[in-house]
């Protein structure tokens, strides 16, 4: 771990100032994966800006009937809140199934949306890795991808993103809300992450030094009927091997609207657009969740080691969205 | 005191007068109660407050800190340690590499021979990835971490080898160091006359002791002594080979481990890394150094378990009874140190068997030298042999249950020797009662709840018991209390609270009037906490030193000291078949959509001599039980196939069974005795691990009807296809 | 604005308050184990993957070796040292002891203050991954064997006491709630 300058900024503005423009500055919000990697060499700020003491923590009400969920509200805290449990249940139940009680106290929503990939070639410098280190090379391809992506990788990079919370936040179409020295902005997840394609360092649309402030939700419908189930080998404290956020409405045995996100798949949380048209207005029926399944995942393109997980994918899907239909008919 | 119910039954069958040395065998001084009861741990407030201090916690003057550089290529040579940036960084005290480190003894080793896994910094060779090539050493942790960051090696690799299996070309037999290979009988004609033959491979990977504490080691000179303080099982054994190692006077070497976080094996191997690069850079830099191992290191350089590849064949005639066991077994080594992974342990001893093969093949790899991890060879040979016994039931429609009560031996199959006493059967038919095996349908694939199927599955166990030199003095003090001083450790054991009872019965005199001393290499010859061998070997040495104390006692002055050394008593047993045994049931559910499998219940029977303390004794064999859950389910140090590189390091990728992954475990006692030990104890390490594994793949064989034949048993190896069209139809009717 | 590497800070641990320099990279795990001679918080890995190193930050269980000791300035601390009011042990380290609830000892000062940190939280009405209905308009989850293992998992142990540790919590768990 490099030596870094520690500064704790009270507004956003003072914030911003502190990092944009200055390559060696990274923001800090709970440290859980930004400390971890710079102890491994990974990341090497030469600054940290610790924003858990900006004025960006807490859940409210949104005009409009949503929610708005501050950068700095920890994970726990999320997961905990009222409202977040009764109107978007899966989003809770994601958080709860990350990691382990005392990271959640630690681990902020914001951060939680850039955590780095957990691929152990990612972790070791001494390693080829092009997200890492761009042009050297991605060793999982041919080394050990036990749980590396099936969906939207490229020939350059195999990692999937870890984040829980994330693909409960992909399913209910979340808005990141980010602050740049121009004024605020927003963009919807869905096109927050960018594609693999040759330029796995570049993750996000985030310009250089923005501060994410906030993600909303939008008001909806279905995402009080939601369910979040995280398939992982061992029955807590693991990354998934894959996940699934998932919210059914039926009505009189026909589907008025479905969300599906898949997390441990791919690059970013996987949002399961093809299945959900599969499924929009048909009959709730095993066949149907079944056809929906493998419509999304025809795309899958298994390595070596890791096609199990389009069969793990698939039958999650079947039985989430089984579950959700007998709860909702 | 104790929430458990005791089990003081375990000393009922304990015979009159089988030793005369004993002076709890004294028919007119009945025994005394501390042997036998559940006390808590004499550490336990300690424990409880954080104020026990474990190797890096010691506070020390003018300490500097040593970080370890790893080799990151599997096999070459080093072409250069570049030291430029980091000699002007700050705090940076030196940089200790093969150029510049002191010279070691080769010859050093363990009872397998030298071990090149200790001779650290001797040459430019790199013998497989994570190897220690440089320690860095600075005023403070976090210089020394950057600084060891900041040093550039470059290598000349060359090409590794890592692919181990049982037709490696390199294979060759084991060390017959622990006795040859068993040739009874001939194999091949029984098999040929069995009703059934099972004949198949089973596979474990490579497992970690991962111990809660990284070894740490904090070494100095003082007075012209080299002082230690070190994680490690067995602190005179480690001196011994300090001494060796930098080819110093023994009595030049003082090592003091006082509390261990556990071992496992791991820190029981001679001299760990830590250790030797603290050594060096005291020596070199002349202050006191701590070394502590990232845990990533300590994956990477302490020793594991080696992965193992085997192949059971069984005959069985239709009535049950085996006609032949062969057992051959292969397991990684590696060229830097010879070892035994004595996979055929059981095969050797658990059945009856009209022809018994077994053999023994070490397959050399460019992997760290593998050692010692809790229940060795036992534990993966355990799994062959008790999950091919229970493809032998299947293949016969007979209970498994019944198929190991039809096989029981009356001597040892391949010695010929009595059995010490041999209480197997009492644990099979003691476990199957509680668990209630009876109602067992033992068809697979017949038992569901809802969406998950439902399966039980057992195996039967047996681990060798025995005792190790030992020497311990006691000192009949002033007061009327004893001073009891023996080399022994305690890594979590409860050696403290085991070695008072001991000692307080054998003086006659309650545990609170003994002082115990351990943990300190000046204390004298001592046996390590290994091969279950810990506590039997220790208790041996201070129950003779208490009795010949006694004897002395009469009309002596105080205070008034007697040394007692086991060498000779130990040479005078007879040659039997002493074990420990067990018969471990389970049930586990499986979601064949997912491949989750979840160990729902747990329960083990043993017979393990008799029991110093039902409280603490559970909590090991519990615990061994854990540790062979999780080595079912979730243990597997994974290599990169094309580096050679272990990529799963850490507590995330390589997982040991957390919280939410361990039901409440039922673990109890069956009478027993060990007449060959003056206390009548065995050994309640490691057997606890050993038929764990096998007894739930058997579960989950029952649960899905899919045999699970290589560990872990892995979502992805559990996992079925269109497995909700199976279900829909029952689960819900979704219009 | 001046980049200094080094942060002059105040932690309170376990009612006192010290006065430190510090290195910024220093974790509050090292600060609490080499600068102020805390030694009960233990590092089993370093990388918040074992949770021997759990202690209460400003009342709730963290991993210390993720936390920076300077981004932790001003924070009150409780580490395994600190759970003893005047050296009398509270309930849940008293049923580690009787029920045995540790071998080796190494992640038991991690384990306790994880399960205080956890009660809490329970007590709070948190639910948990294995809560089976968390909406916040039924009853609050009630403290089981289940729901024990699942919040405590981020403490690994790996001499396999856990059901001990489970029974220590669930036998003192209304008792240190109430406590609190």
């Amino acid at each position: 771990m490099k030596e870094f300058a520690y500064h704790r900024p009270s507004q956003i503005r003072e914030a911003l100032t502190m990092v944009v423009g200055n390559e060696g500055a990274q923001y800090l919000g709970g440290g859980t994966n930004l400390v971890d990697l710079m102890k491994d060499g990974v990341e090497m700020p030469t600054r940290l800006v610790d924003v858990r003491h900006l004025p960006l923590d807490g859940v409210r009400a949104a005009p409009g009937g949503g929610l708005v969920i501050g950068a700095t509200t920890t994970n726990s805290d999320a997961a905990a809140h009222p409202e977040v449990r009764r109107r978007y249940p899966a989003l809770s139940q994601a958080v709860l199934a990350g990691a382990s009680g005392q990271l959640r106290n630690m681990a902020t929503v914001g951060g939680n949306l850039l955590q780095r990939t957990r691929c152990a070639y990612y972790a070791d410098p001494s390693q080829p890795c092009n997200k890492r280190s761009p042009g050297s090379g991605c060793s999982a391809i041919t080394g050990e991808h036990h749980n590396h992506a099936v969906l939207g990788w490229s020939d350059h990079c195999v990692a999937t993103h870890p984040s829980d919370m994330a693909v409960a936040l992909a399913a209910f179409d979340a808005v990141v809300r980010y602050e740049t020295l121009d004024g605020t902005h927003e963009i919807p997840l869905s096109e927050f992450y960018l594609p693999v394609g040759a330029t796995p360092q570049h993750e996000t649309v985030l310009p250089s030094g923005a501060l994410i402030t906030a993600v909303s939700l939008p008001k909806s419908a279905v995402s009080p009927r939601s369910q979040y189930r995280k398939v992982r080998e061992r029955a807590s404290y693991a990354f998934a091997n894959v996940s699934i956020a998932a919210a059914l409405d039926v009505h009189e045995g026909t589907v008025r609207s479905a969300r599906i996100a898949l997390g441990g798949v791919a690059s970013c949380p996987w949002r399961a657009r093809v299945a959900e048209s599969v499924l929009q207005d048909g009959a709730a029926t095993a066949d149907k969740f079944r056809a929906a399944a493998d419509a999304e995942l025809s795309a899958a393109k298994p390595l070596r080691d890791n096609g199990y997980k389009v069969t793990l994918a698939r039958n999650l899907i079947e039985a989430v969205l089984t579950e959700l239909a007998a709860r909702t008919k | 005191m104790n929430a458990f119910p005791t089990s003081a039954s375990a000393d009922a069958e304990r015979p009159a007068g089988h030793r005369t040395v004993t002076p709890s065998a004294d028919p007119a001084n009945p025994p005394m109660s501390a042997v036998g009861t559940a006390r808590t741990r004499v550490e336990g407030p300690g424990k409880v407050t954080g104020s026990v201090r474990y190797a890096a916690d010691e506070p020390m003057q003018d300490l500097a800190f040593g970080w370890v550089v790893t080799s990151t290529v599997t096999r070459g040579r080093i072409r250069d340690i570049d030291i430029s940036a980091v000699e002007g960084m700050p705090g940076v005290l030196g940089v200790i590499d093969h150029r510049n480190a002191p010279r070691l003894n080769l010859e050093a080793g363990s009872f397998f021979g030298p071990d090149g896994g200790m001779h650290l910094l001797q040459n430019d060779e790199v013998p497989h990835s994570g190897r220690p090539i440089a320690l860095v050493v600075a005023e403070t942790m976090e210089q020394a971490r950057s600084a060891a960051a900041a040093l550039r090696v470059t290598y000349d690799e060359e090409p590794h080898d890592v692919n181990f299996s049982l037709e490696h070309p390199a294979a060759r037999p084991a060390t017959s160091f622990f006795g040859e290979d068993a040739t009874v009988g001939d194999v091949d004609a029984e098999l040929a006359a069995s009703a059934v033959v099972v004949d198949e491979r089973y596979r474990t990977p490579e497992e970690h002791g991962a111990a809660m504490e990284p070894h740490s080691a904090t070494a100095w000179w003082e007075d012209e002594r080299l002082q230690v303080i070190d994680s490690n099982q067995g602190p005179f054994l480690v001196a011994m080979t300090v001494a060796t190692l930098f080819s110093l006077d023994p009595a030049q070497v003082r090592v003091r481990a006082p509390h261990v976080g556990g071992g496992f094996g791991s820190k029981s191997a001679g001299c760990g890394p830590q250790l030797v690069l603290a050594v060096m850079a005291t020596t070199t830099l002349g202050r006191p150094v701590r070394v502590t191992l990232t845990r990533s290191q300590v994956f990477q350089t302490v020793s594991m378990r080696p992965a193992t590849d085997q192949r059971v064949r069984i005959g069985a005639d239709a009535d049950g009874r085996l006609r032949a066991i062969d057992h051959a077994s292969a397991f990684e080594v590696s060229e830097l140190a010879d070892y035994l992974e004595n996979c055929t342990e059981l095969s050797n001893t658990l059945y009856a068997a009209s022809a018994i093969r077994t053999r023994r093949t070490a397959v050399p790899v460019d992997i760290l030298p593998p050692y010692s991890v809790r229940g060795p060879g036992a534990t993966p040979g355990s799994f062959a042999l008790e999950s091919a016994m229970d493809e032998v039931a299947e293949r016969l429609r007979m209970d498994p249950l019944e198929l190991r009560l039809r096989n029981e031996p009356t001597v040892g199959p391949v010695s010929g020797l009595p059995f010490s006493r041999r209480n197997l059967v009492a644990c099979l038919r003691e476990g199957a009662r509680r668990f209630g095996w009876v109602t067992r349908d033992h068809r697979p694939r017949t038992r569901r709840e809802g969406r998950l199927l439902v399966g039980t599955g057992m195996a039967a166990t047996s681990f060798g018991a025995g005792a190790l030199p030992s020497s311990a003095s006691i000192t009949a003090e002033t007061d009327g209390t004893f001073t009891v001083a023996i080399g022994a450790s305690d890594i979590g054991t409860g050696a403290r609270t085991a070695l008072s009872a001991v000692a307080a019965e054998a003086l006659r005199v309650d545990p609170e009037q003994i002082r115990l001393l351990i943990a300190d290499s000046d204390l004298g010859p001592a046996w390590s906490a290994g091969g279950s061998r810990g506590t039997t070997s220790w208790s041996w040495a201070i129950t003779e030193a208490a009795a010949e104390l006694r004897s002395q006692l009469g009309d002596a002055t105080l205070p008034l000291t007697v040394s007692f050394d086991t060498t000779e008593s130990l040479g005078e047993l007879p040659p039997m078949e002493r074990h420990s045994y067990s018969a471990v049931f389970s049930e586990v559910t499986v979601d064949p959509a997912t491949g989750e499998v979840r160990v729902r219940r747990l329960l083990g029977m043993f017979a393990v001599g008799r029991v110093i303390n039902p409280l603490l004794a559970r909590s090991q064999l519990v615990g061994g039980m854990i540790m062979g859950l999780s080595m079912a389910l979730h243990e597997e140090g994974v290599r990169d196939p094309a580096t050679g590189r272990h990529v799963n390091a850490d507590f995330a990728g390589y997982h040991i069974a957390a919280h939410a992954d361990v039901p409440d475990i039922e673990a109890d006692f069956v009478p027993d005795y060990e007449p060959g030990d003056p206390s009548g104890i065995k050994g309640v390490g490691e057997i606890g691990t050993v038929g764990t594994a096998a007894a739930i793949a058997n579960a989950v064989w029952h649960a899905t009807g899919l045999r699970q034949r290589t560990l872990p048993i892995r979502l992805d190896r559990v996992l079925e296809e269109r497995v909700g069209a199976e279900n829909s139809a029952t689960r819900c009717d979704l219009r | 604005m001046t980049d200094d590497i080094r942060s002059e800070i105040l932690l309170h641990v376990n009612g006192r308050t010290h006065r430190l320099s510090v290195d910024n990279r220093r974790t509050l795990l090292d600060a609490l184990r080499e600068g102020m001679g805390h030694t009960g918080p233990k590092k089993g890995c370093d990388r918040g993957q074992c949770g021997a190193c759990t202690v209460l930050l400003d009342g709730r269980r963290v991993v210390s070796c993720l936390t920076l000791a300077v981004a932790a300035d001003g924070a009150e601390v409780t580490t395994v040292e600190g759970l003893a009011d005047d050296g009398e042990l509270r309930p849940l380290q008293q049923a580690f002891i009787q029920l045995d609830g540790f071998q080796c000892g190494y992640c038991t000062p991690g384990q306790l203050c994880s399960a205080i940190g956890m009660l809490a939280e329970h007590a709070a009405g948190w639910p948990s991954a294995v809560t089976a209905d968390i909406s916040p308009d039924g009853p609050a989850p009630e403290l089981d064997a289940g729901e024990v293992r699942e919040r405590m998992s981020g403490n690994l142990c790996r001499c396999g006491a856990y059901p001990s540790i489970v029974r220590a919590v669930l036998e003192t768990a209304s008792r240190e709630e109430v406590t609190r």
